[in-house]
């Protein structure tokens, strides 16, 4: 069976070791980023990792590297401050690649 | 640009104008291709803006419950009551095949069915922002997975319309109006050399009637 894993700061991921996720609580990007390594290539029955944010704004090469591959699915969340809009941004990136221009910034 | 290396002879005019009619067939379905998968695109997106606020919303709440939590029982209390999950969530991954884009199709399965399940702790020395916390939590969870589904099928998505996309304009662009002209270069040598035969004909005739009879 396939794993979910939590990448985040430490009390971002603590509440979903609760819900049974793979949490790898982390301290900085460079912590994140041998996780998210370790994640991607030793493991493969990792099928999605979510990742917070403010780690993810400084891994978009990493994270870049698996947007056309089906497995696994990196998918940025909020952490504890907020919402930084990032994810959004995935969204627009993603629009702006497909239409080669972004109709969605007017609505 | 007709390109200096065609030989203008029958044969490779048949064989341009068979390419010319699959690149026109091809450029057609490649368009439509196009179209389709633009249709489900959008739809994708739509999906995703409006799961990507509701998680973002869910989770905010939640870490707020979670840092009342927090803030009420000690860090050590806190950890050690999150310590040992009592449930496990298995992940099942299907592919479904969208205009052959293989998207991801997750179906979760919790060890335990029980909902109450997900507090791994007793209640007694906890606090109830906690409970709060992680209900949210595991309510957002759903949506969470929905969105990895949709946000994932969007980039495929994405992916393969940008490569279609790419593909149409090579056709349209290049392939046809290359092999137009060169068609074209073909047949203009060709009515060239039936004119000069023609003509050189008409002239040895002339020469054979004026050797012939004396004929002027």
């Amino acid at each position: 069976m396939l794993k979910i894993a939590v990448i985040g700061g430490r009390e971002t991921v603590m509440g979903f070791t609760a819900l049974g996720l793979e949490a790898y609580p982390v301290a900085d990007a460079d912590e994140a980023k041998k996780v998210l390594r370790t994640l991607t290539r030793d493991r493969e029955d990792v099928a999605i990792i979510y990742i917070e944010e403010g780690l993810a704004a400084q891994l978009s090469q990493e994270i870049d590297k698996f947007k056309d591959s089906p497995k696994p699915a990196i998918i940025l969340i909020p952490g504890r401050e907020g919402s930084l809009g990032l994810g959004l941004t995935a969204l627009n990136q993603a629009v702006e690649r497909a239409i080669g221009t972004n109709i969605l910034e007017n609505n | 640009m007709a390109s200096t290396t065609i030989a203008p002879t029958r044969m490779m005019l048949k064989q341009l104008k068979g390419r010319l009619k699959t690149a026109r067939r091809g450029h057609k379905l490649m368009k439509d291709k196009r179209d389709e998968l633009m249709r489900q695109f959008l739809d994708v997106v739509k999906l995703n803006k409006s799961l990507r606020e509701r998680v973002e919303q869910g989770l905010t709440e939640a870490f707020a419950s979670l840092q009342v939590a927090s803030a009420i029982m000690s860090p050590e209390m806190l950890e050690q009551a999150l310590l040992y999950p009592r449930q496990s969530v298995e992940l099942g991954m299907e592919f479904k095949n969208i205009m052959s884009v293989n998207v991801p199709q997750y179906s979760f399965k919790t060890k335990n069915n029980d909902p109450s399940e997900i507090y791994p702790y007793g209640f007694a020395q906890t606090s109830g922002e906690l409970d709060d916390a992680l209900s949210q939590m595991a309510k957002v969870f759903e949506d969470m997975l929905e969105l990895a589904q949709v946000e994932k099928t969007m980039q495929l998505l994405a992916e393969e319309i940008e490569k279609t996309r790419r593909r149409v304009n090579a056709l349209e662009y290049v392939m046809i109006p290359e092999l137009e002209t060169n068609i074209k270069y073909i047949t203009m040598k060709l009515e060239e050399n039936e004119n000069s035969t023609k003509v050189r004909l008409l002239k040895v005739k002339e020469m054979v009637l004026q050797n012939a009879h004396n004929y002027k």
